[in-house]
């Protein structure tokens, strides 16, 4: 990746801090985040269950708020947005992809793309997205008639038919073996290359950390070290 | 002790308190009218019953011309007669301070000596006049009341042609005069029509009838045939002119009495299972869901070891407290209305007091009901989750499959959105509870429109009565017949525009072995001012040859066109005709037989009379034409259509509104009860989903848009077929209620339906947005972290 590219970040975090409260309990999953992401990178987001990295994915997506701190998509600070800002920023910006899939299990594969396309400023045909995730041979099944691999390409073909700016993977393979996983790291890994999509990717699974351009350890709510992957390696060469 | 069951069982409760408040008020709501109408129909006629039974009120009722006392010990001697009471009553005109219309009370006398025996009159407020008192009267409370009358007030009577000053000493109740109507109107005017008693020599005097009785009454011992009695009366009093004897049945206040509590059994017998059976339908949605849910936990239950009894009851149970709270709800509510509409009968119909039962067994019923009901809507689906071996109901149940069908090409064509793609998939998915929705929504349609119907209905005949059949401003009744030359004297009356004569008069009408007393009119041609109408509000053609007679009569007596027909005349000449049935007419009110005047009064041999004068006046003119009327001793009674019509209006708004208050409430809880559950089980089940929709971008509205969609789409549906069962509902309401003196107008306006609709659709709409409400606090985060 050259330079001038990293040097244009899409998101950019201040010292960001989550604190849950559940009664009396406090439970801090960040503690003073700042971490910035450029165009075109693939990040994966390392860390063990519990340590924040789902945290800081859904208050980069505008699903959640920091309880301190700031955080910036390009120049528009996210932080203070309502929520009607934040549903339009995901609309418009932001592409989801997790590990239950979230299709709506009544539309196919195709009508679960066309949901997003139907909304989106400047969409790809749903289709075409499918082409992409390569999916396109199940586009008319219901999610209930196809595998999870399956199931988790048309989420990343919805993901990826609105052109979004970033997207955003929690646990994309955690619920799928590894050579489904593999399947659909390819289709992740494809879409980066081709798009230039930033891509962040949330995995306990530290074989996979392969695959990014950078990989960011966190721990105990707090980036714990950066690693820059001189080498990536294609999904098919990892193994788990 | 509590065990660990029970507690989940509670704590399940109050989760879904709402959606079991929902379904408890839609039982609630049968319960009540179940316990309201059974509780009033038996206290109304528990209270009748006392009454009639305490003050003696007659079995059987006789009025004639005029026959000696002496006659009276050979009536009482007949078998089967317990007590007989001759007396004098006659209708009278009076003229009240600061009234410029005149009133029209109808007099009967009190025995000579002692108290009466029969049709007792109540004191309320004074005494009895005394018995050589031929100036103290009592007057019935209701009129009294309505004209501010008291004991010690004075009041003018014309009797004999002149106007006697007559001083009130009690105010009474009589249990002849329950529903007190006024001759040729059907709603009490407690203003402009009473009773009044007075001496039987007084009374005597003003008729000339000393010595003599005019009305007869009498009681009958347990179990005599009233039929046999009446037969031999009639033949009895023939030669004293009897109009022929009647019975309780044929007894003005009586019957009206009777219909009013033949409805309200009715009522008890239609309203109730629509609710039961809406009911356990939720019943059976709402804990299908749960245990579906619970799933799980029923499987680790029995592989605990619990029996599959055990934890069937579990859940039945939670159905029972549900039905508890409902019946709990519905027994206090049906208790409480149930006294409340006793009064307001009581009010009504004129009670001296009011004996409030409620009777153990429409509790009995209504709790048996309930709960057979919730149990029924509980067992379906407790059973075929419990029955599951344990280790299969551990496991989540299979997701559900939607398959591709006609839909996907009608949306593809119609270029339909996603979001509503997923509406028609739901329904198509899980068509029963679509159905259940459509279902429920459309009985609440249907309940508003046959209760709204009533307005309808009543409009039309207010219009036909008031404008159409009856388009006189004022009727004169005659203290006689007289002479057609009256009508000319009549039009020399102030601010009389046209006059025109009516004769009526009461026959017995033979055919085989039944019979029928009613009045035989004579037709004039030439009449405009009163007309038949049939069903459809179409003025009727007068008669050409013979009797003409409503259809339902005919039906009774089993007459048919052409066939000939016994006409009995029970006021004088009283000649006995046999007479073609001319025309069958299908009346829409009243029900009086009509003859051509020329044939009725050639059969007569006697010159054309007349006992009504319909007048139309200047209304400008009224005060002197009643000022005038008051000095005319030949008119008995005037019945003023315009004080007719407000009276009507305002009692039966007053009563045709409390109804459909309670109606709409009724229906209003039905669409609440079946759409909030729906919504929320949809909810539920689909709040995973929603909150997908809502990480893609998708604004709240625009989620809720699947939400609301799908239930809006379906009241939609249901809406139309709401309004043709409210059709068949009016139909069998109008069949139903439609009385030989009244037949009732299947109508129903656009406006009926509109409103049914409107206030369905507005109360399916307000229970989906209440759900609605909690898309907004669904936890995005959490909601992606659980499936399912």
């Amino acid at each position: 990746m050259d330079d001038a590219v990293r040097e244009r970040p899409v998101f950019r975090t201040e010292a960001v801090t989550k604190v849950y409260r559940t009664g009396s309990v406090e439970v801090h999953a960040l503690r003073g985040v700042d971490l910035a992401l450029y165009e075109g990178e693939m990040v994966v987001l390392l860390g063990a269950s519990g340590s924040g990295k789902s945290t800081l994915l859904n208050i980069l997506g505008g699903l959640d708020t920091p309880t301190e701190g700031r955080v910036f998509f390009r120049e528009r600070e996210l932080t203070g947005l309502d929520e009607a800002g934040l549903t339009a920023f995901r609309r418009d910006h932001v592409g989801f992809v997790f590990q239950f899939y979230n299709l709506v299990p009544s539309l196919t594969a195709r009508e679960n793309v066309a949901l997003v396309t139907e909304i989106a400023r400047n969409p790809m045909r749903p289709e075409e997205a499918l082409e992409r995730a390569g999916i396109a041979h199940r586009m008319d099944h219901f999610p209930a008639e196809m595998s999870g691999g399956e199931q988790q390409r048309v989420a990343i073909a919805r993901a990826i038919a609105k052109r979004p700016e970033v997207l955003l993977c929690d646990e994309p393979t955690g619920a799928l073996d590894s050579k489904t996983g593999i399947a659909v790291l390819e289709a992740l890994v494809d879409v980066n290359r081709e798009l230039g999509t930033a891509t962040v990717l949330i995995t306990h699974n530290a074989a996979i950390r392969q695959i990014a351009h950078r990989v960011v350890v966190i721990a105990d709510g707090r980036i714990a070290r950066t690693e820059v992957n001189e080498t990536r390696l294609s999904p098919a060469e990892v193994s788990w | 002790m509590i065990t660990a069951l029970d507690r989940k069982l509670w704590r399940d409760l109050r989760r879904l308190w709402a959606q079991g408040l929902a379904i408890a008020l839609v039982m609630a709501c049968g319960v009540m009218v179940l316990v309201l109408t059974t509780g009033a129909q038996r206290s109304l006629t528990e209270t009748r019953d006392a009454y009639y039974e305490r003050n003696r009120f007659a079995d059987v009722f006789a009025a004639l011309t005029r026959a000696p006392r002496s006659l009276l010990p050979a009536i009482a001697a007949m078998d089967g007669v317990l007590q007989v009471e001759g007396r004098v009553a006659f209708t009278a005109i009076v003229d009240l301070p600061g009234m410029v219309e005149p009133a029209t009370a109808r007099i009967t006398s009190l025995p000579a000596a002692g108290d009466p025996v029969l049709n007792v009159p109540l004191v309320r407020a004074g005494r009895l006049p005394l018995p050589l008192a031929d100036d103290e009267v009592a007057v019935s409370e209701p009129f009294a009341q309505a004209n501010g009358l008291r004991p010690g007030d004075g009041m003018r009577v014309l009797l004999n042609g002149t106007y006697r000053t007559l001083r009130i000493t009690g105010l009474v109740l009589s249990p002849e005069h329950i529903y007190s109507i006024g001759p040729g109107t059907i709603m009490p005017d407690d203003r402009r029509y009473g009773q009044i008693w007075m001496n039987e020599a007084a009374a005597a005097a003003a008729r000339n009838l000393s010595g003599a009785f005019n009305e007869l009454s009498l009681t009958l011992a347990r179990g005599t045939d009233p039929a046999p009695v009446i037969d031999r009366l009639d033949r009895m009093l023939a030669p004293y002119g009897g109009t022929g004897a009647y019975d309780r049945t044929r007894q003005t206040s009586h019957v009206f009495l009777q219909s009013e509590l033949d409805q309200l059994a009715a009522m008890a017998f239609i309203l109730p299972p629509i609710f039961l059976i809406v009911a356990a339908v939720l019943v059976n949605m709402v804990l299908g869901r749960l245990i579906a849910l619970d799933r799980p936990q029923i499987g680790l239950l029995k592989a605990l070891g619990y029996s599959t009894g055990r934890v069937a009851f579990t859940y039945l149970k939670m159905a029972i407290a549900i039905g508890l709270v409902g019946l709990a709800l519905g027994w206090a509510a049906g208790l409480w209305l149930g006294h409340q509409t006793t009064e307001l009968y009581a009010d009504f119909f004129r009670f001296p007091w009011l004996i409030y039962t409620p009777g153990v067994r429409s509790f009995a019923v209504s709790g048996a009901l309930a709960l057979a009901t919730v149990v029924l809507g509980a067992l379906r689906a407790v059973l075929a989750s419990v029955r599951l071996p344990a280790a299969v109901a551990m496991q989540p149940a299979a997701p559900p499959l939607y398959s591709r069908g006609f839909l996907d090409a009608a949306g593809n064509r119609l270029r339909l959105r996603q979001t509503t793609m997923m509406i028609l998939r739901s329904i198509t998915r899980w068509p029963g509870r679509a159905a259940v929705t459509v279902c429920g929504v459309a009985a609440s349609v249907a309940v508003l429109v046959a209760s709204y119907f009533s307005f309808d209905a009543m409009n039309v005949l207010v219009d036909r009565a008031f404008h159409q059949s009856n388009r006189q401003h004022v009727t004169l009744t005659l203290a006689g017949p007289r002479p057609e030359t009256v009508v000319e004297a009549a039009r020399s009356l102030p601010g009389v525009l046209a006059a025109e004569g009516a004769y009526i008069v009461p026959v017995r009408l033979e055919h085989g072995n039944r019979t029928h007393l009613i009045g035989l009119r004579a037709a004039p041609r030439e009449a405009v001012l009163t007309r038949t109408l049939d069903r459809d509000g179409i003025a009727l053609p007068p008669p050409m040859v013979g009797v003409s007679m409503p259809q339902l009569l005919a039906e009774e007596l089993d007459l048919s066109e052409g066939d000939r027909v016994t006409v009995e005349l029970l006021s004088p000449p009283r000649i006995t005709m046999s007479v073609p049935v001319g025309q069958l007419m299908a009346h829409s009110l009243g029900q009086d037989v009509s003859m051509p005047r020329e044939e009725l009064f050639a059969r007569l041999r006697s010159v054309p009379l007349v006992n009504q004068i319909n007048l139309l006046v200047d209304t400008a003119e009224l005060d002197a034409l009643h000022a005038a009327v008051k000095r005319t001793p030949t008119v008995a009674g005037v019945v003023l259509w315009s004080e007719a019509r407000v009276q009507f209006d305002r009692t039966i708004s007053e009563n045709l509104l409390t109804m459909g208050l309670i109606y709409t409430l009724i229906g209003v809880l039905i669409t609440i009860g079946v759409v909030y559950n729906a919504a929320r089980i949809q909810l539920a089940e689909r709040s995973y989903e929603l909150a997908s929709l809502r990480v893609l971008g998708f604004t709240r509205g625009e989620v809720s848009f699947v939400l609301v969609g799908e239930t809006m789409l379906l009241t939609a549906v249901a809406v139309p077929l709401g309004w043709v069962a409210g059709f068949a509902f009016a139909a069998m309401t109008a069949e139903g209620l439609s009385s030989e003196l009244v037949s009732i107008p299947l109508v129903v306006e656009r406006r009926t339906y509109a409103m049914a609709g409107a206030i369905a659709a507005v109360a399916a709409l307000g229970s989906v947005l209440l759900v609605r409400r909690r898309l907004d606090r669904v936890d995005l985060v959490t909601a992606l972290k659980q499936k399912e």
